[in-house]
């Protein structure tokens, strides 16, 4: 059982994203940037994996911030301070390959900027020069502004709306940076929804600019077991849970991930109205 | 005692003739819908008849069949005397998971093999009764724990809670150490929570032995993948572990690097498995980890594993359920009794098949499975015969799942981050012989399918049971000297 010591409500309108800072001592110890847990909320309830958005080794500490955004998510989101998740394993996947680059930029989309946190703040306390984007649909839903701000030499922000930063994507201040500002840049890595993935890949390949994406596809067991979380990388099969959650952004076959993640769309909405209607077997 | 009479060189039993007994199943085209139990075990006089059919042979041959040695003969007699709690005790002596056994165990590649009553006729039903008095013994309340002797103040670590490891922690808790088990899981067991079905072997039976095991003191932390939230150095040196043993099983699943397999609808059978045995998603939505209801559903291969996954597939409502194996009936590996089981419940074989390619539409899932019909060649290897392709024998079946259960390796996670653990060229950990279980790393002990490959779980037991042995050795001399070589 895992104590949730804080919660944190970001948004509470749909897409509502929470955070927990939880005790884990044993995982917090353990932990590298681009690593995550797989938690289960309760007895009847899957596993679902999330990022470590960030860890206090020394209070036995790791944060996890999340969306809503079906049935486990939205139990999950239930807890409070005080309630027990029951099952946590960590911290899973391989690290992210951390040196001195030169200039990384991190991109952060959505939800995807709380995994991208760690990351700067290794890559900055590697001596790289971080500049991170954060791209939120609008204003209310960007998460992590001041940490990122910390953990990045500077940060740039876009909002699809125009609520805040530059109105756009951001692929749109990728570009910018490249081709206007001509900033030279020895690596991206990329976190958030596959298509902004894709895009952001697609941005970085004509110039042969070093990416990384860090992949969410379906998981199940996490240690390598199943299979589930399989996706085609250079044109060979490899497990997201134990070979990745990072690969080179311009070999991973981002179409058939995308196809992958919509298996379960019927049973996932089922679930969802089950929770919905009676609210969760939690409580 | 009459018994002993019948034993007597050369003489004939002059009883008449008992037929094995039979065990009482499920009605196939009943049990094809639910996750119930198959089999229903012996009543207290079928037992009692089938007890009564060995003839307590001086020299058993039984025993020599069962990879741990159990006193066959031995348990037998109590149950002709119906002392049913008496023989369970005296089974645990030499397998601490009877119930388990007696259901899955391969008795007739292993005791029942070489029992002197089946050269005539059929076996003693050794399995059979070895479940019953087990079953027994857990129908009649809490088993009451033996005595532990001192403490030794030793410390031992066991990664992963599959039989062999369970068997190793059973053994040292006895001896006085204290033992730790990491198991990567939110549940202990293994291949038996996540593996195998619950129609042949229920949940409740593998949480009771654990559950045996942490009352004896045995500090079971779930949800420890080792290798990322500690290390086997880290154990060694930051944890105080005196030892290690790591029975991490053979849990990497092989694909068949065939076009087409990562189509929505493929899966390996230990998804398909752990879907519905360890999530349980055959109840989902009450159960949150979703499967999805195919109608056409092919499993590739022709193992117990295979055997699991199409009776699985039948259970979840299949019109179709397909085995399909490149080689016959005769060479399939699976126990004989899950195939006669499956084919009763209405599994279709496709043998001597061979799949080529998965067909999807656009939308990414599966819609066909082509194949190509074998003939069998010369005998290979394995002393089975070949499969060999027929020329432009391709066909295609309409299928809406593929499940590939072609075979595992081991997974990489403990040799990656355990530099000077020597493993062989297939990746499984080598160790200096059956008997010492030692590793290539002092104070490091492997056992179970991590060594051998898929394999069984008794086989995985006994591995424990020696490595128990062999650390026991080690904890009070602290040498680690190969065997006989001083
Ligand atoms: C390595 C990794 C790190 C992740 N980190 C975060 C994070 O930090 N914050 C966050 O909000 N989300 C993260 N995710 C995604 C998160 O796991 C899913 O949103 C969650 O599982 C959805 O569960 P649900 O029941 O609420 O929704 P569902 O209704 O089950 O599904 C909604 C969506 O989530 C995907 N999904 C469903 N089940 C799983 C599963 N078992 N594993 C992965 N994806 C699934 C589906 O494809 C679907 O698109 C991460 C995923 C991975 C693989
Ligand atoms: C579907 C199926 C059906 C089978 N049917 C039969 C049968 O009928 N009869 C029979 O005799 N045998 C059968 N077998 C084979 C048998 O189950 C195995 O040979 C046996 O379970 C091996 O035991 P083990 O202890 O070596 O490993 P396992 O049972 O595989 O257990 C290993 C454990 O270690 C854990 N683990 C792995 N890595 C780590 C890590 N890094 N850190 C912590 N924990 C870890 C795993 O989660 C697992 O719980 C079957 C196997 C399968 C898959
Ligand atoms: S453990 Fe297996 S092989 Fe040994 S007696 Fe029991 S059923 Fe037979
Ligand atoms: S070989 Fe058969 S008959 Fe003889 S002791 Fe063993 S079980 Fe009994
Ligand atoms: S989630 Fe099972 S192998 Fe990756």
């Amino acid at each position: 059982m895992f104590e949730i010591l804080e919660k944190k409500v970001w948004s509470d309108e749909v897409p509502k994203i929470k955070e927990f800072v939880v005790k884990a001592p044993a995982i917090a110890k353990a932990h590298h940037a681009g690593q995550f847990i797989i938690l289960i909320v309760d007895e009847n309830g899957e596993r679902i994996p999330l990022t470590i958005a960030d860890k206090d080794a020394n209070k036995g500490t790791i944060s996890i911030l999340f969306q809503e955004v079906g049935k486990s998510t939205m139990c999950l989101g239930m807890l409070n301070k005080g309630d027990h998740i029951h099952h946590m394993a960590g911290p899973l996947g391989k690290p992210t390959h951390v040196e001195k680059f030169g200039t990384v930029v991190c991109v952060g989309g959505g939800i995807g900027i709380a995994p991208v946190h760690p990351i700067a703040k290794a890559m900055k306390d590697a001596g790289n020069k971080v500049i991170s984007i954060l791209g939120a649909r609008s204003k209310d839903l960007l998460i992590y502004e001041d940490k990122m701000k910390k953990a990045s030499h500077e940060i740039r922000i876009t909002t699809d709306d125009g609520s805040y930063g530059r109105h756009g994507f951001v692929t749109d201040e990728l570009k910018h940076m490249i081709e206007v500002e001509k900033i030279p840049i020895d690596l991206v890595v990329v976190i958030g929804p596959p298509i902004m993935m894709k895009f952001v890949c697609k941005v970085t390949e004509p110039y042969k600019l070093r990416t990384f994406a860090s992949l969410n596809t379906i998981m199940v067991d996490g240690t390598g077991m199943c299979g589930a979380c399989r996706v085609t990388v250079g044109g060979k099969t490899k497990f997201v849970c134990v070979d990745g959650p990072e690969f080179d952004g311009h070999q991973v076959d981002f179409e058939e991930m995308m196809m992958r993640q919509r298996q379960y769309l019927p049973e996932e909405k089922l679930a969802r109205e089950t929770c919905e209607k009676q609210t969760c077997h939690k409580s | 005692m009459s018994e002993e009479k019948e034993t007597k060189a050369g003489e004939k039993p002059k009883k008449p003739k008992i037929p094995r007994q039979s065990m009482p199943e499920q009605d196939p085209h009943k049990r094809a819908g639910n996750f119930d139990s198959v089999t229903l075990g012996y009543k207290m006089e079928q037992a009692a008849l089938e007890a009564s059919r060995c003839i307590q042979c001086k020299k058993p041959f039984c025993i020599s069949g069962c990879p741990v040695s159990i006193d066959i003969p031995g348990f037998i007699k109590l149950v002709k005397e119906k002392e049913y709690l008496k023989a369970a005790q005296h089974i645990k002596k030499y397998n601490l998971l009877p119930a388990v056994c007696g259901r899955v165990c391969p008795q007739e590649d292993q005791c029942e093999k070489v029992c002197i009553v089946g050269k005539k006729g059929e076996p003693v039903a050794i399995g059979r009764l070895e479940r019953f008095v087990a079953d027994y013994e857990a129908a009649h309340g809490e088993v009451p724990l033996p005595e532990l002797p001192p403490k030794t103040g030793k410390k031992v670590a066991v990664v992963g809670a599959g039989p062999g490891g369970l068997t190793v922690a059973f053994d040292l808790i006895m001896l006085g150490h204290d033992v730790t088990i990491f198991e990567a899981l939110h549940k202990a067991g293994g291949v038996l929570v996540y593996g195998i079905p619950e129609f042949r072997l229920p949940k409740a039976i593998v949480e009771r032995e654990v559950q045996y095991l942490t009352r004896l003191g045995v500090d079971l932390k779930l949800n420890h993948v080792i290798g990322k939230i500690r290390t086997i150095d880290q154990l060694m040196k930051e944890d105080g572990f005196d030892a290690v043993f790591i029975g991490s099983g053979a849990g990497l699943p092989w694909f068949m690097d065939v076009p087409g397999e990562n189509l929505n609808g493929v899966y390996s059978a230990n998804e398909y498995l752990t879907r519905n045995n360890l999530m349980k998603s055959f109840d989902f939505p009450k159960h949150d980890t979703p499967i999805k209801k195919h109608k056409n559903v092919a499993v590739i291969g022709g193992g117990n594993v295979a055997m699991d996954s199409v009776r699985t597939a039948l259970r979840l409502g299949a019109d179709n359920a397909y085995i399909v194996y490149r080689r016959s009936r005769a060479e399939m590996p699976a126990r004989k009794e899950e195939v006669d089981h499956a084919e009763h419940e209405g599994v279709q074989f496709k043998n001597l098949t061979a799949p080529v390619r998965v067909i999807g539409n656009e939308q990414g899932w599966v819609t066909g499975l082509e194949c190509l019909k074998m003939d069998l060649g010369e005998p290979d290897a394995s002393g089975r015969r070949r499969p060999v392709p027929v020329k432009g024998s391709e066909f295609i079946m309409e299928m809406d799942a593929v499940i590939i259960a072609i075979g595992t390796s081991a997974n990489p996670l403990i040799a990656q981050t355990t530099p000077d653990l020597k493993l062989n060229k297939k990746g499984y950990i080598e160790v200096e012989n059956e008997t010492t279980c030692r590793t290539s790393k002092k104070g490091v002990f492997a056992g179970g399918d991590i060594v051998t490959g898929s394999a069984t779980v008794i086989l995985a037991m006994g591995a424990g049971r020696n490595a128990a042995k062999s650390i026991q050795q080690y904890l009070q001399t602290g040498e680690w000297t190969p065997n006989g070589k001083q």
